[in-house]
């Protein structure tokens, strides 16, 4: 695919605000994402996710701030910027009127392409909807309209790619498809957005992640850093007999299932532990080790935050 | 200009694939006009020397077909793809506010035209109508739907439920229409409501029309190009003004 100067940030947003009446939907987020970036934005329903792809992608207005995609400010070079990006929006719409390859040429079209059958088809492979080609959008399921939707944002290969929710309501196989497709797409050099609620889509997935609260960024990292800000993991430990040596049961969490959960700092306390089961006469079962996931780092930062 | 066709064949594809509703439909209406009026009338009234009153009625019959679906054209169009969210697709690419309204104006003429043409071709049964200045009709025929496209495309974009597209059509573009001179000459009106009459632009739409076939009208055809012009070119620079602006479209 075409390359831009690599210094040009794909995504960039500055002091972005939008009211929507007495709601500051979005109070002054600033945010850049890198070409190449496969990146997500995370946050509870109404964090502004969505208010912000729209600026993004024209449909809303910022009331103050701006936007640019890979340089190209939204509103004053509105036609440049839409052209670069394609967006998946969050709402399942479709177009009663037309057959599933009827919407994907139009929407080539819009974008300037006449000819574009062979990556038509084969964006429609990917997201095996070619059986689908020639049924009406009204008689297909709610999976089906969501991949239709996803192919539309892709037909003009869009360097810079944004997902609102695409996968809520879709089965396992798609979104593995989905996800399979997207990242070949980022590996080829695609920018990726996305939006979900599936935390460990977003944990295997993506590079970096911001996070939204109440139109605040509270969070922006990469997923590695993220995770390792929750020092705590946790050690499941089966034994025989059932119960702790007095000097551990100051890390006790909790009892339950027959297994004893003890916090663990660090590594390092590891040994100690073991030792001191091991002088009382406890005998280990089953052990297994609990990482931090980017839901505990989710829930702690949302719990932080204002 | 690919976009812009782009968007022009959506607009086209969607009233053709329901052809029985958009186009069918409103000329088996005028049909029914055209029998009633002309049975109940033709006996009675002669407007111009020499010409029956079937055939007075046919070109006010077309128009008003015309400007009906040109106007239903757009409307329609515009508030189910904001209603359904579709709408989306046309405001995620880089079509200007210029292409979209190209788009939606020629739709809404083309379909206005189709019907036009058809109603004109089925009243062929009934008289034969002469047509003696066929590119005075060509121009109103334009202008006309051009105006009720351009209205078409701002009710669409103002109305935010079918209802209020509705009150739109029914307070607004039916009393124009049928208040116009399509069923009478003006003349045969008492003096205050001929002079209501000559501040309604459809007036000048049915009449410099009705010029084109019969050659006679109630104003001078100049004087109605000149209203119907005037008209559509300020529409049309409303409804870009507001295309522009993004008003109920991009939040
Ligand atoms: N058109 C609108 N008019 C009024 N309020 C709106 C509008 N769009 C969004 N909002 C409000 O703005 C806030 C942010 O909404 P937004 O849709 O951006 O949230 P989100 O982060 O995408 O949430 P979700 O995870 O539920 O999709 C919400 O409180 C919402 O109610
Ligand atoms: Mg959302």
């Amino acid at each position: 695919m075409t390359r831009y100067a690599s210094e040009l940030p794909a995504i960039r947003v500055h002091k972005l605000h939008k009211h929507f009446g007495d709601l500051h939907a979005l109070q002054g987020v600033d945010l850049e994402v890198q070409q190449g970036e496969f990146f997500a934005l995370l946050g509870p329903n109404g964090a502004g996710k969505t208010t912000l792809i729209s600026i993004l992608a024209g449909l809303a207005r910022a009331d103050a701030g701006d936007a640019q995609v890979l340089g190209h400010d939204v509103v004053k070079d509105y036609r440049a910027a839409r052209q670069l990006l394609g967006v998946v929006p969050q709402e399942l719409v479709y177009d009663p009127f037309f057959t599933v390859r009827e919407g994907l040429r139009i929407q080539s079209g819009y974008f300037g392409l006449r000819r574009n059958d062979d990556w038509i088809d084969e964006v429609m492979a990917n997201l095996d909807l070619l059986d689908k080609a020639d049924r009406n959008m009204r008689t297909l399921s709610g999976g089906m309209k969501r991949r239709v939707l996803v192919a539309q944002a892709l037909v003009h290969k869009p360097p810079v790619i944004i997902l609102d929710e695409p996968t809520a309501g879709v089965d396992v196989e798609l979104r593995q498809s989905l996800w399979a497709f997207i990242r070949r797409l980022n590996e080829q050099g695609h920018t990726i957005v996305l939006t979900t609620h599936y935390l460990e889509e977003a944990q295997t997935l993506c590079n970096r992640i911001a996070m939204l609260k109440q139109g605040r960024v509270v969070a922006l990292d990469s997923t590695a850093n993220l995770l390792n800000s929750v020092s705590e993991r946790y050690l499941r430990l089966k034994l025989e007999p059932d119960r702790l040596p007095p000097d551990l049961q100051s890390c006790a969490v909790s009892h339950a299932d027959g297994f004893q959960v003890l916090a663990l700092k660090q590594f390092a306390d590891l040994e100690p532990m073991l030792a001191q089961l091991r002088s009382a006469g406890i005998c280990i079962k089953e052990m297994e080790l609990t990482q931090p996931d980017l839901e505990d780092v989710f829930v702690q930062i949302m719990g932080r935050a204002g | 200009m690919i976009a812009f066709y782009t968007l022009l064949y959506k607009e086209l594809l969607r009233f053709w694939k329901v052809a029985f509703q958009t186009v069918l439909a409103p000329v088996i209406t005028a049909l029914l006009y055209l029998l009633i009026f002309s049975h109940v009338l033709e006996a009675h009234v002669q407007v111009y020397p020499g010409v029956g009153y079937t055939a007075f009625l046919i070109p006010g019959l077309v128009m008003m077909s015309m400007l009906q679906n040109a106007f239903a054209n757009s409307s329609s169009s515009l508030i189910q793809s904001k209603i359904t969210g579709n709408i989306v697709f046309m405001l995620l690419p880089p079509l200007s506010y210029l292409q979209f309204f190209g788009a939606y104006m020629l739709a809404a003429a083309v379909r206005g035209i189709v019907v036009g043409a058809g109603v004109f071709v089925v009243t062929v049964a009934f008289t034969t109508t002469p047509v003696l200045h066929p590119l005075w009709l060509i121009a109103f025929a334009l202008l006309g739907t051009g105006v009720m496209g351009a209205l078409g495309i701002i009710a669409g974009i103002w109305a935010e439920k079918f209802d209020q597209l509705a009150a739109f059509q029914n307070f607004l573009i039916m009393p124009l229409t049928f208040l116009s001179g399509v069923f009478y000459s003006i003349h045969s009106l008492p003096p205050f409501w001929q002079a209501v009459s000559r501040y309604n632009p459809v007036f000048y739409m049915i009449d410099g029309f009705r010029y084109g076939f019969f050659g006679v009208a109630d104003v001078a055809p100049q004087l109605s190009l000149l209203v119907v012009g005037v008209c559509f070119v300020a529409l049309s620079a409303f409804t870009l003004i507001l295309l522009k602006s993004g008003y109920k479209l991009r939040h």
